[in-house]
């Protein structure tokens, strides 16, 4: 139905003027503006050295990549199915959980301390186990009755499955907060490059690598993985090239289930706290940084988290110390997802999100 | 055509006197019912005085909250019952709820979830039941103020508070005619935290960060001016939010300037956290910890581990209440471990109780017998509160302001934890303090 043409040519070229797109515009450039003379102001005035700067940039790399794993869990289910995941913080913090216990265990023997590396790799196989085992149910109960039903159905389903595992895990193991054993092994630091940086943060960083690498690999060279990539890009023409669609689906959310529980590890290790609700928070930030990266890209979700990571660590004391704002470090969120929406108004699929087109 | 005109007029009128019938009143209500502009409690024969609880019974801070409603449910305990009191026996913690004027005591327990969210869901559902006479709650002052104090005071349901101590709530300005406090004002907590920091531990310099709720903003505000007052400097007053888990930027921002004390009055799930990162934080070696009576719980020391060992806590001074300190240290707490298991896990359960049982006294005033019926009304009671003057409770001697603070005196302690195990039972530090006017 289009406005006629009529002789008011005119009044119609003003009126097809895009305000929405001026309104986007001066956004941009007052968060722009407000970050570079933020930033350029807490430079001048010095309050922090260099070594506090490496500090926070290093302790966002860590949380970073601890989001980055559990945004490569939301993207690949979201490639494959076309559906958000938001069940998948859950099971994150069935892997914390989970580690929580076996260390508990562990470390009530004094077993955790003698022989923290064999103790460490109890808990990853454990912990990632049993985030895979919940992903896989999730799936089966979950998902797979409502996979021919219209988008929304499947996401309020996945939005009860959060819920409903969170009070689960709150009525089996109760609402406080746990704190997790000291591993002495992590604890301290190491020199690295002269710098001093905290030993838990250095492995965090190291094992998301290892595993990221892995997937990559496990994606590109497997036969699982080129059937994810094919089931991907076209279900039905895969299933008729006979590969099994359903057993593919279920390998992506078991990979994506045990990425996020050596991400709930390596988060438990860096926070050293469980609780129920600690899946809540990560998952939102994650599925951010998944968007922020281009759904459905795996390199995208990593690189999302990492950004995100960084922006949340050194953003607010960059940003607003600067600008002399009373308590920046309340402002945290503000800042990251500030930034996200200055990102998405430019590139609406994220950084390296197909273009809107491609998604039927 | 006539016919069914006559007809309809008939019905019509048969409807207006049945509906006239049943809104007249049956039988007279009190005239004090009819005059109160919120109406009479009514209680049948038989049934149960209920009492409701709006306290942080979940989550994080659950030991908070339910340690005060154990200290309620102690109260309805100790109150004799009628046979009780007609054989002139005083009360005992004999495991049956007492009675007031033949009717038992009955409890409607809420969550406020230590939130406004928390707060407003509980206080509606309090508020929804007629049948409930006063509550006890919150826990929070982020579950109180503006909305569990608005919401039970716009209802005239009156509250009473155990453990808010944000000194916002007794304002002149943001008080609700319906609230009132038994525990202490942060006012007075604040200076008392100030006094131990910069006389006892001969700080300087301190910084503080809270989590955004009144409690711990207030708190912070009047340690602030109270240390500034004295001499002292502050470096940074900065702030998180409650459910973050990672403060290495804020407290890099304090180390960049290392204070001599560092003042973080908030709760459990981030207190804990901000323990232990706070250990790890280069720059902040030299610098003391110190908390208040949100983290002065079990629930701290178990998720802050061994990061808690050597950090002081402030909260009221449970090794010397100036009230029926006999009473507390003897037949209270022998029945709160019988009842209970074990030792308190947190601080306001001795205000819970003097709450509980000023509510008691109030009702004793103010309740109109009829027959076997039992007409509590609302805004009585609610002055009855306010007008509450020298009761010896546990904590010590209430006397309510107009503004609803009842413990207008009171000892603060600073507690130093020695182990993760259990609160320490007395304090290193103690100050008594008055609210002025």
């Amino acid at each position: 139905m289009t406005t006629p043409k009529t002789s008011s040519s005119r009044r119609l070229r003003f009126e097809r003027l895009p305000l929405r797109r001026i309104i986007l515009i001066s956004l941009s450039i007052a968060i722009v503006y407000g970050v570079v003379a933020g930033s350029a102001a807490t430079i001048r005035l010095g309050t922090y050295t260099a070594a506090d700067w490496r500090t926070l940039v290093i302790n966002g790399i860590a949380r970073g990549s601890v989001y980055a794993l559990i945004a490569i869990g939301y993207t690949l289910v979201y490639g494959i199915l076309f559906m958000i995941n938001f069940a998948h913080g859950e099971v994150f913090m069935a892997g914390a959980y989970t580690a929580f216990f076996v260390a508990v265990a562990f470390g009530g023997s004094g077993y955790l301390n003698e022989h923290p590396l064999i103790s460490i790799a109890a808990i990853l196989i454990v912990s990632m186990v049993t985030s895979t085992l919940v992903a896989i149910i999730l799936e089966r109960v979950a998902y797979r009755p409502l996979r021919g039903a219209p988008r929304l159905v499947p996401l309020i389903t996945a939005i009860g499955a959060s819920f409903f595992l969170q009070y689960t895990f709150r009525g089996l193991y109760g609402a406080q907060a746990r704190a997790y054993p000291t591993i002495n092994i992590l604890e301290g630091t190491w020199t690295i490059f002269g710098a001093s940086i905290l030993r838990k943060q250095v492995i965090v960083i190291v094992a998301a690598v290892l595993l990221w690498v892995a997937l990559f690999a496990f994606v590109a060279k497997t036969r699982t993985g080129r059937s994810m990539r094919a089931v991907g890009e076209d279900r039905e023409i895969a299933a008729l090239m006979g590969i099994n669609v359903d057993r593919t689906i279920v390998a992506t959310f078991a990979i994506g289930g045990a990425l996020a529980g050596a991400a709930g590890i390596l988060y438990v290790f860096l926070f050293n706290q469980v609780i129920f609700t600690m899946g809540f928070f990560p998952g939102i930030k994650a599925f951010t940084a998944a968007v922020l990266g281009g759904i459905g890209s795996v390199t995208g979700a990593a690189m999302g988290g990492l950004l995100l990571g960084v922006l949340e660590a050194v953003g607010p004391n960059l940003f607003l110390t600067g600008a002399e704002v009373p308590s920046p470090n309340q402002l945290q969120p503000v800042v990251a997802f500030g930034i996200l929406v200055l990102v998405l108004i430019f590139l609406p699929g994220g950084f390296l999100g197909a273009p809107e087109e491609k998604r039927a | 055509m006539r016919n069914s005109k006559l007809w309809r007029i008939t019905l019509l009128l048969a409807v207006l006197a049945l509906v006239a019938a049943a809104c007249s009143d049956t039988g007279g209500l009190p005239a004090e019912c009819e005059d109160d502009p919120f109406g009479c409690v009514e209680i049948g024969a038989g049934e149960p005085i209920e009492v409701g609880t709006l306290l942080v019974i979940t989550g994080p801070n659950a030991f908070l909250g339910q340690d005060s409603q154990n200290g309620v449910v102690l109260a309805a305990d100790y109150l004799p019952t009628a046979a009780e009191a007609e054989a002139g026996e005083g009360g005992t913690f004999d495991g049956v709820n007492g009675e007031l004027f033949g009717h038992t005591i009955a409890f409607n327990h809420q969550d406020d979830g230590c939130s406004a969210d928390g707060g407003q869901v509980g206080a509606q559902a309090l508020a929804a039941d007629t049948s409930v006479v006063a509550v006890i709650g919150t826990s929070c002052s982020s579950a109180a103020l503006g909305v569990a104090d608005k919401i039970l005071s716009d209802n005239g349901i009156a509250i009473i508070s155990p453990s808010n101590t944000g000194p916002a709530l007794t304002e002149p300005s943001q008080h609700q005619p319906f609230y009132l406090r038994t525990a202490h004002n942060d006012k007075l907590q604040g200076a008392a935290v100030a006094n131990f920091a910069y006389n006892e531990l001969g700080a300087r310099t301190a910084a503080t960060i809270h989590d955004g709720s009144p409690y711990a903003d207030g708190l912070q505000a009047v340690f602030a001016e109270k240390f500034e007052e004295l001499g002292g400097a502050i470096t940074v007053q900065d702030a998180i939010q409650v459910g973050d888990t990672d403060f290495t930027s804020v407290l890099t921002t304090v180390a960049a300037n290392p204070p001599d004390v560092l003042y973080f009055p908030i709760f459990v799930a981030e207190g804990g956290l901000m323990a232990q990162q706070a250990a790890q934080t280069a720059g902040l070696e030299n610098t003391t910890l110190v908390g208040s009576d949100g983290m002065l719980t079990q629930g701290f020391l178990d998720a802050a581990g061994e990061a808690s060992v050597g950090m002081y806590l402030s909260g009221p001074d449970l090794s010397a209440f100036s009230g029926d300190a006999a009473f507390y240290e003897g037949a209270f707490k022998t029945a709160y471990a019988a009842d209970f298991g074990g030792e308190p896990a947190a601080a306001f359960h001795a205000h819970s109780y003097d709450a509980t049982v000023m509510l008691f006294e109030a009702i004793k005033k103010v309740a109109i017998e009829d027959g076997d019926t039992l007409y509590i009304p609302r805004t009585a009671l609610k002055d009855a509160l306010f007008e509450t003057q020298g009761l010896l409770g546990i904590t010590g001697t209430l006397n309510c302001n107009a503004d609803g603070d009842c413990q207008s005196t009171a000892v603060i302690g600073v507690y130093q934890v020695e182990s993760p195990s259990g609160l320490p039972a007395t304090p290193v530090y103690s100050e008594q303090a008055s609210l002025e006017g």
